[in-house]
């Protein structure tokens, strides 16, 4: 541990997205670390589709499970628009990592509404260095468009201060075993492309 | 080692080490996955779901009378379904201790209201913790068990959603059974609420609530932490979390037993501190039991009553401003991401039918509740579980020919099993023209897919009996029954208007297993498609809301193109149920080659 600071990771996106176990695995790494955490999520309704977020919070001490509004170090965000819809979380000085995604809610899939354009653009102008990438398509590059969320992982670590063995440990003991490999090679992929 | 879990978990966990041997609940979030922890990890404790809370709790009272440790658990709603047990388990007291696990909802993140448990608490002269993490919400089972045995009372352990659903870490011990002789004991005298009897136990209720009350000084999960004595902050549960974090340096009451009050030490906390703020979710429960103590408190004028706190709102709440430096919002008009019915979804298939029916529907809790939502729009009435056949016999009796043909109520299958049997009876027994449609997925879906009494399975997957809806509808006098497979679109839309013209109470089943259920499947689960050409972008796919559907618009019409656009399937997320394939009036919809 190298300081009193607490982590403040929003992870957010759709119900499905695998959201959730990329947070748990995170969490995982963070209490192996000796870290003091505690995460939130609302996910009683999130197997219907419907917006998901997980908070991860980590350090010497923490107190709120959940984060407060404008103090999120690190907004993930794996579909566009929720970016925008969990945006005021975000501190000043917070990063951003946006996967180029459009999940579209009922109201622009019904044609009732239109998804907002240049959503990406958008999120640049705020936070320029904003890291976006097309992980599923990665993912589907890889042989397998579940691990985008463990790509993400991977980007995220290059952020916080735990080694990426932690990480690797985790995942083996969380994951069924013949879905390791796959993801330790995604958990790489992400820390390249965040380099 | 440290584990990180859940307060569910934690709580699952807490029963366990602390030698609970019989544990029931309902399904219902926040709550579900204590029961789900403890028949996944804990085969010491027997285990089960009840068709309800109120079977549940007397299911746990029982087991608690025979000596043993024994734990209900439903969510907050769920104890209005047990408060008939409830008020007097509180006369009859207990023998092996009893924990009602109940989490409420504030916010209603997956609720219909945001009721205050404490207020049963008081209602029920029975005493109320609330943790503030899962290494509390584990520990407290232990405390609450005691408190149930030394002060012979079924006692509250109220979690909510962000102490259920937040993992923080915690220190796991080995279990140790219960101190209670176990076996069949007669006390009729504390047992059988005859009034003579009641009459006697009253005052031992009362007396008990005044010893708890002085037990309550020295709890130690109620703790006095004094920092700078210009703000003292009265708080309990995550709520307590969310002030430490905005106001370190404050005093602090947290108390650990929100019901009855520690008086005396509240009172001494109040002469230290300048200010004293009662930072609490919901209704001014703490809030009001001090200012009855005459002592000058602030609150709900600065917290307000509706919705869950946060942190920022508790900074705001006790400094006028928060100080994070946010990056602020980006400004774009975002199209809302409720949550749906599923690709697949049985629910979607039935109001299609009903849809073209233009019924009046009354329904109530579970996955079709989101038949509420546009673009189906076809849920007119959702009031609580088992509400739905009711409200439709109420309609269609009151109304007559204003109702006639319209009156369909609308239930789950577990929904049923819950508390929709004495309303089919009543409406059996008391007649009319309401036609009741059972949407018989074959599980509990909303809450994660649950067994129950009509699945066949135990919670721990064991193979037992299969409740017979039909069966069960014949024995009570239907003489209309009708079993329909959903994805059948217009032939359930066929037989539903004839049970509409039918003048008499009418049942039908429509039955076909959640399309998120592995077992039993009956969809293809290959893609459908459709012909771009063929479509006439008329919508009636669309407006059966699938997420596997869009309508694309044609931005630059060719001449002679009269559509706006056209639907398309996502094959990533078609199952194949054939939803669109049915309302198409074209044909565009193929069959996947």
């Amino acid at each position: 541990m190298s300081n009193d600071r607490v982590y403040n990771v929003l992870i957010v996106g759709v119900g499905g997205q695998g959201i959730i176990l990329a947070s748990d695995v995170l969490g995982l790494v963070a209490a192996r670390h000796g870290y003091d955490v505690k995460k939130n999520e609302i996910h009683g309704m999130a197997q219907r589709g419907g917006s998901v977020s997980s908070h991860v919070r980590f350090g010497k001490f923490v107190s709120s499970p959940i984060i407060k509004m404008g103090e999120a170090d690190v907004l993930l965000s794996f579909e566009q628009i929720e970016t925008l819809r969990y945006f005021p979380f975000l501190s000043e000085k917070g990063k951003v990592i946006v996967n180029d995604l459009k999940i579209l809610p009922p109201a622009v899939f019904t044609g009732k509404q239109d998804y907002p354009a240049d959503v990406i653009g958008k999120i640049k102008s705020k936070v320029p260095d904003a890291l976006v990438m097309k992980a599923d398509e990665i993912a589907a590059g890889m042989g397998n468009p579940r691990v985008a969320n463990v790509i993400f992982l991977g980007v995220l670590s290059k952020y916080l201060d735990i080694p990426a063995e932690t990480y690797e440990e985790v995942l083996k003991e969380t994951l069924k075993p013949k879905l390791v490999d796959i993801n330790l090679k995604a958990f790489h992929k992400g820390r390249s492309l965040a380099a | 080692m440290k584990e990180l879990m859940s307060g569910n978990e934690a709580i699952a966990r807490g029963a366990y080490e602390y030698g609970v041997r019989l544990a029931s609940a309902y399904p219902g979030t926040p709550s579900t996955e204590i029961l789900e922890c403890i028949g996944a990890l804990y085969p010491e404790i027997r285990a089960g779901w009840a068709p309800n809370e109120k079977v549940a709790l007397e299911v746990a009272a029982g087991s608690a009378y025979g000596g043993s440790r024994s734990m209900a658990i439903m969510k907050h709603v769920g104890l209005n379904v047990a408060a008939d047990p409830f008020m007097t388990l509180s006369y009859t007291g207990v023998n092996g201790g009893l924990v009602i696990v109940v989490c409420d909802d504030p916010e209603m993140h997956s609720s219909q209201n945001e009721q205050d448990t404490r207020n049963y608490a008081k209602f029920g002269k029975v005493p109320c913790l609330e943790s503030s993490d899962s290494q509390e919400a584990k520990d407290m089972v232990g405390e609450a068990l005691l408190i149930s045995e030394n002060f012979d009372t079924p006692v509250i352990l109220r979690s909510s959603t962000r102490i259920s659903h937040s993992m923080s870490l915690v220190e796991t011990k080995t279990r140790s059974e219960g101190p209670k002789e176990l076996g069949l004991k007669k006390d009729p005298m504390k047992f059988v609420m005859l009034p003579a009897m009641a009459r006697r136990r009253h005052p031992i209720v009362e007396q008990r609530l005044k010893d708890v009350a002085a037990f309550a000084e020295t709890f130690p999960f109620n703790k006095i932490i004094m920092g700078d004595t210009s703000l003292g902050i009265i708080s309990s549960g995550v709520n307590f979390q969310y002030a430490r974090e905005v106001a370190p340096s404050a005093s602090f009451l947290k108390l650990g037993m929100v019901w009855p009050l520690p008086v005396k030490m509240i009172k001494d906390f109040a002469s230290r501190v300048k200010r004293l703020v009662v930072i609490e979710d919901l209704d001014p429960f703490i809030e009001e039991a001090v200012r009855l103590m005459g002592i000058a408190v602030e609150g709900k004028e600065l917290t307000g009553i509706c919705s869950e706190l946060s942190p920022e709102k508790v900074e705001i709440a006790l400094t006028g401003a928060s100080s994070a430096r946010s990056i602020g919002p980006i400004d774009v008009e975002l199209p809302l991401r409720p949550p749906n019915m599923c690709p697949g979804c049985p629910h979607r298939a039935t109001f299609t039918a009903l849809k073209k029916n233009k019924v009046y529907v009354s329904g109530d809790i579970g996955c079709y509740t989101l038949g509420a939502l546009p673009p189906l729009g076809m849920l007119d009435h959702c009031l609580c579980m088992g509400a739905g056949i009711g409200i439709a016999s109420g309609l269609d009796r009151s109304l007559g020919d204003l109702a006639k043909g319209k009156a369909v109520a609308v239930i789950g299958d577990s929904t049923f099993f819950h508390s929709g049997m004495t309303p089919l009876l009543e409406l059996a027994y008391n007649g009319g023209s309401t036609t009741v449609v059972i949407m018989d997925n074959r599980t509990t879906a909303m809450t994660g897919a649950q067994n129950h009494p009509g699945t066949g399975f135990t919670l721990r997957l064991d193979p037992t009996i299969t409740a017979d809806i039909e069966k069960l509808a014949e024995s009570f006098g239907f003489k209309r029954i009708r079993t329909v497979n959903p994805y059948k679109v217009r032939e359930l839309e066929k037989i539903v208007s004839e049970e509409l013209e039918a003048p008499e109470p009418s049942l039908i089943i429509s039955r076909a297993p959640c399309a998120l259920l592995k077992t039993d499947r009956i969809l293809i689960d290959k893609p459908y498609d459709i012909d771009k050409d063929v479509c006439k972008g008329c919508k009636s796919c669309i407006n059966t809301g699938c997420p596997a559907l869009e309508f694309v618009k044609i931005e630059e019409p060719a001449e002679g193109e009269k559509r706006k656009g056209f639907s398309k399937i996502n094959p990533a997320l078609c199952v194949g149920c054939g939803t669109c394939y049915e309302v198409c009036k074209f044909d565009a919809v193929k069959e996947a080659s």
